[in-house]
């Protein structure tokens, strides 16, 4: 008897098992195609895979999922396997196993975000030449399905730089990173240039506190470095460390709600003025995001979908965007008039190649 | 409650666990209107629907494997490894290191050097906490966990710092190894696909042998268990515990040592900026805990979370379930698997089923124990 209820169990299991594997078959094939949005449906269809920032970032990843959206929005195509799609990575380990699911999904273009996911997308565009690559942040040589997109982060940062020597109040100013590397050399040593430049014309001099969190995903950590450089006086900090970054935001909207001092940020990759609402003390709704540097990586994301939807798209080649052509620039956010004179002025002077900014911050 | 003998319901309670946890993730999915059968569907598809998706999901299970059998080593001699994610950290980089510092030498000899140069890295950095415990009786889980950051923080300052710079490609990253130091072999890759399958699985089922010999058949073996379950009645019967304490963690560090190794010279082929501590120690925790340290326990479990991480991201495509509910639902199917000790109420061995027992769940567990204790006794 008590065999017969084991050998029953066994089925019962064995048939929940097979029974969940059979519907899901029939079922995948029938919604595939019918999404809740009811949008067109393309074959030119683009994936995009984030870091493990992902694209609630409120920056980079976001920026890029932004210009992807837009670009679906414009076609009315849907979200999902027939139209466009993100794949988020929990772990470095991720990034060829979502490829490889996106590729598997059907999607023909598909977007490395971030300077990580440089090898596995080289990897990936070895083994597939008929898909379209971008990598944005590096680039991958040699390949005539890839197309690399990097930035002059260092241009825009070296008007945030001067946006903040204008507008500090205390001489100390803040700039956190996430993990040092070649990337955020750009924002760091654009910055500092920046700073000093703007101090030099005001005929002060600004110190410029640096650290980094080791991470562009821990909020956490943002927090607690804010906390500090405000405690050391710096009034004005630029984030350039993705989500940890929304830490930064927290410490200053914490003190500005305080009331006791008045403390900025400014925001990195996307305009992040949403981000410095909050309340004062007596009751005024005011903003604490100075400005936020702009890397056009939803400019990227829409444009080279669009290429792909067209059949335009041209792989092999490396482009850079800088202050010239947009690419990158400085948001309005909440500058003086004196402040945004001398960040236009600076940045003509950057387009018209009077100014050089470094790429690896001064040892 | 359902009364079986204690074979099947040693099969029958890991089984329903991981049923009920599936159960759960199907109502949380369908409290926010995903289709939960659609969900599965995906997440089985996507870890074993074809030929890539199986080297993958065995390619995430072998540094698995390893870490958590250094867990159940380390765990049998009563020491709490949770500094396993800094030793498999260690051996990542120096395998790498060595591997780049030599990339013209034959593979029979770079090879071999560069995993003992790993192994050799964890080793010490398992020895570290073992030794301090030995002697000056500190907590093992404070020290793991500050080594944990301490390796974190060193191997980056070592890559961009102490590395020759001919070493790195960029800032963040080395350069790629030479064919002569990888566990990629081309045959087993084109077997499953073009995968990022590698030799190491090998190794890892040579580990799990290893150590199971190790555990039940050496001297060494028996003295760490020993030490384990009391350490004083060890040290009165002649065997110096201090010694295997430091022995229990050497072996420890050195597994987790090649689960770095693994993922050096074969999941990723070089070694770049690591911002958090390595996921493979924490989850080796889990997997050694699930298999309940058994060699084929971990197995299994190693098998089941490497089908719940890849199957997870195949169900952010085919059922279109965001992230972060993929997360939470193999966060619950693990949490039931984990608390199988409610599950095993649900069985009761048939041989204790007509005795009269004390009404508390703990007490008829300590008198179960006891009768075995007996039954052992008289052998």
């Amino acid at each position: 008897m008590k065999k017969a209820k084991v050998f029953t169990m066994g089925i019962l299991a064995a048939a929940v098992v097979l029974s969940l594997a059979g519907c899901s078959g029939k079922k995948s094939a029938t919604t595939d195609t019918g999404s809740k949005d009811s949008g067109k449906t393309t074959t030119k269809t683009v994936a995009l895979i984030t870091d493990t920032g992902g694209v609630d970032d409120r920056s980079f990843n976001q920026s890029a999922w932004e210009g992807l959206e837009a670009w679906g929005k414009k076609h009315d195509f849907s979200k999902g396997n027939k139209g466009f799609n993100y794949f988020q990575s929990k772990s470095e380990s991720d990034y060829v196993s979502n490829i490889n699911s996106a590729k598997a999904a059907g999607f023909k273009t598909i977007f490395g975000i971030g300077y990580k996911l440089q090898p596995a997308i080289k990897q990936s565009a070895e083994k597939n030449p008929k898909l379209n690559f971008v990598i944005i942040d590096d680039s991958i040589e040699g390949l005539d399905n890839v197309v690399s997109a990097t930035f002059k982060d260092n241009e825009a940062s070296y008007l945030a730089g001067i946006a903040a020597a204008y507008t500090t109040k205390t001489n100390i100013v803040g700039f956190v990173g996430g993990a040092k590397s070649d990337v955020i050399d750009r924002f760091d040593a654009g910055y500092a240039e920046g700073v000093k430049a703007g101090a030099k014309e005001l005929g002060k001099s600004v110190k410029v506190i640096n650290q980094y969190a080791g991470d562009f995903s821990a909020p956490d950590k943002g927090k607690s470095i804010a906390q500090g450089m405000y405690q050391q006086g710096a009034d004005i900090i630029f984030h350039a460390s993705g989500a940890t970054g929304n830490g930064v935001f927290q410490e200053a909207k914490a003190i500005n709600q305080a009331g006791s001092k008045k403390v900025w940020v400014i925001g990195v990759d996307r305009d992040q003025s949403d981000e410095g609402k909050y309340t004062t003390k007596a009751g005024k709704s005011a903003n604490f995001t100075l400005t936020s540097t702009l890397k056009g990586v939803n400019k990227v994301t829409e444009d080279l979908s669009e290429k792909a939807f067209k059949g335009e798209f041209k792989g092999g080649q490396h482009v850079i965007y800088g202050l010239k052509d947009d690419g990158v620039g400085l948001a309005k956010g909440q500058l003086s008039a004196k402040t945004q004179k001398a960040v236009d002025q600076a940045k003509q002077d950057i387009i018209d190649g009077k100014i050089k900014v470094s790429e690896h911050p001064a040892k | 409650m359902i009364k079986v003998n204690s074979t099947t319901r040693k099969i029958l309670i890991p089984l329903f666990s991981i049923l009920a946890g599936f159960l759960v993730g199907a109502i949380i999915m369908l409290f926010y209107s995903y289709d939960p059968l659609q969900a599965y569907g995906s997440m089985i598809q996507g870890s074993l629907g074809s030929t890539v998706s199986i080297g993958e999901t065995l390619r995430q299970a072998t540094p698995l494997i390893f870490t958590a059998l250094g867990f159940s080593v380390a765990n049998s001699a009563g020491f709490f490894n949770i500094g396993l994610s800094g030793q498999a950290l260690a051996g990542w980089v120096a395998s790498i290191w060595v591997a780049l510092a030599f990339p013209d030498l034959p593979t029979f000899v770079l090879l071999p050097l560069a995993i003992i140069a790993g192994a050799l890295a964890g080793a010490i950095m398992g020895a570290i906490p073992g030794f301090l415990r030995a002697f000056f009786g500190t907590s093992e889980v404070i020290v793991t966990i500050m080594l944990n950051y301490v390796a974190l923080y060193l191997s980056t300052y070592l890559m961009q710092e102490v590395m020759p710079a001919h070493f790195r490609s960029s800032q963040d990253a080395t350069k790629m190894i030479s064919h002569h130091a990888t566990l990629h072999v081309d045959w087993l890759s084109h077997m499953f696909g073009d995968s990022r399958i590698h030799f190491g699985l090998f190794l890892a089922l040579i580990a799990l042998v290893a150590v199971w010999l190790l555990m039940k058949k050496t001297t060494l073996g028996f003295e760490i268990r020993s030490v384990g379950l009391n350490p004083f009645a060890s040290e009165y019967a002649g065997m110096s515990s201090k010694k295997t304490i430091i022995m229990s963690m050497v072996i420890s560090g050195t597994l987790a040592g090649l689960g770095g190794v693994m993922e050096g010279l074969g999941t990723y082929q070089n070694f770049f900026i690591q911002t958090a501590s390595m996921s493979i120690g924490f989850d080796g925790m889990a997997v050694s805990l699930l298999g309940s340290g058994s060699s084929l326990g971990i197995l299994l479990s190693a098998l089941l979370f490497s089908i719940l991480q890849i199957g997870g991201l195949g169900m952010q495509t085919g059922a279109g379930v965001p992230f972060e509910i993929v997360s939470i639902v193999t966060a619950s199917i693990i949490f039931f698997v984990g608390i199988d000790y409610v599950i095993s109420k649900l069985f009761k061995n048939k041989d204790n089923a007509n005795k009269k027992l004390p009404k508390t769940p703990i007490a008829k567990e300590v008198v179960t124990e006891e009768k075995d204790a007996q039954e052992g006794g008289r052998l």
